[in-house]
């Protein structure tokens, strides 16, 4: 059952050296080739059919073999040019850390001054980029939900309910020690990652971190008692409830910050007594959204890559 | 601030909003309302150009409760209205147009993935026209190249996951350059938002102060946008992406996610870095040649080409040729021409991979041979075709007429030696193009045994919506040259 084809004719080893042989075309016929043809047992159903790339006319074997060595000599050449004027780019720039560092301006002074009173953050970064600038991490937290969603189109195999109840693709064998460490472990971890999350707005931490931690503290335990076990509570419905609760939470609590904020109306959100876990405005809210869709997509793609599905 | 004045906010929190509400959606209800999103979009920046072009001047929109260089803030002007409403009508008609093809194309359990990340697209594109913000920008460029890269991919077949893995490298590369010249520039100046970026890279070239590193990061920004949008030298991914996507990815990625990145590259010469520190940089030279290379070269690829898909996304390269051919010029009535050309190439070109799969529908493929009498078999696609193609010659009732037109007048304004450089480009691009295209034109016009296939309205709505706005563009030629030109001047 297994996706993956072990004969010497579709390795990567295999393609690599018919790349440096014979160059683009053969390779991108030979992929093609392989990731049209379907799986082995279903073989006798559909014919394979491998569209042709558009032919280019042979050259001869001498004449590939020094236009590929110009090629490579001119990609070396530039290559050199650009980390050399790179490298004295970098020379002259403005002295990291100096006090004449234009970076040491305005904006960094209000974040600094005043940040504390008008965030409530006591984790200045936290009050950065969840109040000061929550628009550019509001896009960010979607970048992530993109890329899930884009590994989730492409990967996600959908006939197997149909066929039974069974993921598709294998569980390796699970190894006693990692089970028995892992019970221990797992719930810790979580716990850990919760903390990070709930914490981000008073120590370092936050959202992202913490969500981090809690996505692979759920891979942990996916690794050692198999994602059968897993999906007792967490499917891909899970995934997609959760991303949907806390990104529409984010978007539309910051949509009424951003809307009160530019028409100059009266917003309830308050700073609250900085230090006090219910404080800092929305923040904490933020971060426990930004944390569970970046654990939610921690743990969606490692299920999607493998076993095709959560 | 009126309330028609939060519009721009709106069109980019909606689509970013209903992303994930579309995800769980299933079947018929993901399509309706992304469908509904999109006619939501179009109504409202339609509704707020008109707007803008009363108001007549340009505003910053502050998002949160702190002002711009500590909080994040967007900008409108009468160009961003048009621009935005521009993009947003072509995706409402593109999206319609393509949706009978990509019930074939994609499987029904993947449609509510792909309008989610359709959703985001569309977000990240109105944000891209609206940022006032460099860091900002490069958020959303992340944004537009992952799910671009998904777009590509989705579907079946080998190919789009192979074009689709070496379109994700290139603008990774791309976008690499990208964010390191932000950073230098951050280093050099200290502000991400770009009214005081320019601020202090003025004070900056009047001390002479940084020189190299100044010239280093304009080189890496545009450098970094031009392989993103498939500028000549670095369009190798281009015909790959383009010919082997669905129809509605294909649509939306030559038409829109290239213009976006073009109109960065307007925002960042226009209003980060200054058009007098551009040109003592010489950057825009080096533009200007890659841009009227691009025009010829993509041309002669395009004339070799078999397959009538890579043909027209070859022509694809020589058209963003002629865009950043115009932004290098570096005076007003280039960046007008360039805008011009950015909006009616947008509309051209959705409208040529659309009608070209329609036409493939009724010949089973888009080999040039066996799209023979195509147009006879499917007159609707035809004339679709037609349309676009002819406006990519640049004939009279098109677009391409006064885009390029536009183009060849601002280049005689500024005379020199990039005058005939362009003029050269021009004639010899022009010439090429209707060589391909008219050649095209008439095998898919010649007598076909086979009947018309019958007219379905579903098709036809959207696609004649599309043929229209091919056609206001070309009659409404004068003054929307004559907006964008109003809002370049509050632009700067």
């Amino acid at each position: 059952m297994a996706r993956l084809r072990d004969d010497w004719e579709h390795s990567p080893w295999r393609n690599f050296l018919r790349w440096l042989r014979e160059g683009d075309d053969a390779l991108d016929r030979a992929m093609i080739a392989s990731l049209d043809a379907p799986a082995p047992e279903l073989r006798e159903e559909t014919a394979p059919e491998a569209p042709a790339l558009p032919a280019e006319e042979p050259l001869s074997e001498k004449r590939r073999r020094r236009l590929r060595a110009i090629y490579i000599a001119l990609s070396v050449l530039l290559c050199v040019g650009i980390i050399g004027v790179l490298v004295r780019t970098a020379g002259s720039l403005p002295s990291f850390g100096g006090a004449e560092n234009p970076a040491n301006n305005e904006v960094s002074r209000r974040y600094i001054e005043q940040g504390l009173q008008e965030t409530g953050a006591v984790n200045l970064v936290a009050g950065m980029i969840l109040d000061y600038r929550a628009f550019d991490t509001l896009g960010e937290s979607n970048v992530l939900f993109a890329a899930a969603c884009a590994v989730m189109l492409l990967l996600r195999a959908l006939g197997w309910r149909e066929g039974g109840t069974e993921l598709p693709g294998h569980e390796p064998h699970s190894d006693i020690i990692l089970q028995k460490i892992s019970m221990v472990l797992v719930p810790l971890i979580l716990l850990y990652g919760m903390y990070v999350i709930l914490n981000g707005h008073l120590s370092p931490g936050g959202g992202f971190s913490g969500g981090a931690v809690m996505g692979a503290g759920l891979i942990l335990c996916a690794n050692a008692f198999g994602i059968e076990v897993t999906r007792r509570f967490f499917t891909f419905r899970t995934f997609q409830l959760v991303s949907l609760f806390a990104l529409s939470f984010y978007a539309l609590s910051k949509a009424y910050s951003f809307f009160t904020g530019a028409n100059g109306l009266h917003s309830f959100i308050t700073a609250g007594t900085p230090g006090r876990i219910f404080s800092a405005g929305l923040i904490p809210y933020l971060n426990l959204a930004v944390g569970l869709v970046v654990c939610c997509t921690m743990y969606g793609l490692y299920g999607v890559f493998r076993r095709g599905d959560v | 601030m009126s309330l028609w004045q939060n519009i721009p906010f709106v069109c980019i929190l909606l689509p970013l909003a209903s992303a994930a509400l579309v995800s769980v959606l299933k079947g018929k209800w993901c399509r309706a309302a992304a469908g509904l999103v999109l006619l939501a979009e179009a109504a409202l920046s339609v509704y707020f150009t008109v707007r803008m072009a009363a108001y007549g001047q340009s505003y910053a929109y502050m998002m949160g409760h702190y002002p711009a260089p500590w909080g994040n803030e967007i900008r409108a002007g009468l160009l961003e209205a048009v621009v935005s409403a521009g993009f947003s009508a072509v995706a409402l008609m593109s999206f319609f147009a393509a949706l009978p093809a990509l019930k074939r194309d994609v499987e029904e359990g993947r449609h509510s993935l792909y309008m989610a990340l359709l959703m985001l697209l569309t977000a990240a594109l109105q944000a891209q026209v609206f940022t006032n913000d460099l860091f900002t920008a490069y958020v959303f460029v992340e944004i537009m190249t992952i799910t671009a890269a998904a777009l590509i991919a989705a579907g079946r077949g080998g190919r789009r996951l192979l074009s689709s893995a070496r379109y994700m490298i290139m603008n990774l590369i791309g976008s690499a350059l990208f964010l390191l010249g932000i950073i230098l520039l951050y280093d050099l100046t200290g502000h991400l938002l770009m009214p005081d970026i320019q601020r202090a890279v003025a004070g900056l070239a009047e001390r002479g102060a940084y020189e190299l590193p100044l010239t280093v990061v304009v080189a890496l920004l545009t450098a970094g946008l031009a392989v993103k949008c498939g500028l000549f030298p670095f369009h190798t991914w281009v015909p790959d992406a383009y010919s082997a996507a669905t129809p509605l990815s294909q649509a939306l990625l030559s038409s829109l996610v290239s213009k976006a990145y073009i109109f960065l590259i307007c925002k960042i010469f226009c209003r980060v870095i200054g058009p007098r520190v551009i040109a003592m940089t010489g950057v825009d030279n080096m533009l200007l040649l890659f841009g009227a290379a691009g025009m010829v070269l993509g041309s002669v690829i395009a004339v070799r080409q078999e397959d009538a898909g890579r043909m027209v996304a070859y022509s694809s390269v020589a058209q963003i040729g002629y865009i950043c051919a115009g932004i290098a010029l570096g005076t007003q009535a280039g960046m007008t021409a360039a805008v011009f050309h950015m909006l009616s190439h947008a509309a051209a070109k959705s409208l040529l991979f659309l009608s070209l799969r329609g036409l493939r529908d009724v010949s089973g493929s888009t080999k040039r041979s066996r799209l023979v009498g195509a147009a006879r078999r499917h007159p609707l696609m035809g004339l679709a075709f037609t349309l676009g193609a002819l406006s990519m010659v640049g004939l009279p009732l098109t677009g391409g007429l006064p885009a390029k037109l536009n183009l060849g007048l601002a280049a005689a304004a500024v005379g020199g030696w990039r005058m005939w450089a362009l003029f050269a480009a021009l004639i010899l691009s022009a010439a090429l193009n209707a060589v391909y295209f008219l050649g095209t034109l008439v095998e898919l016009w010649r007598p076909s045994a086979e009947g018309a296939a019958p007219l379905k309205v579903r098709e036809a709505l959207p696609i004649g919506a599309l043929m229209a706005l091919n056609i206001a563009a070309a009659l409404f030629a004068s003054p929307l040259t004559r907006a964008i030109r109003l809002g370049l001047s509050q632009f700067g």
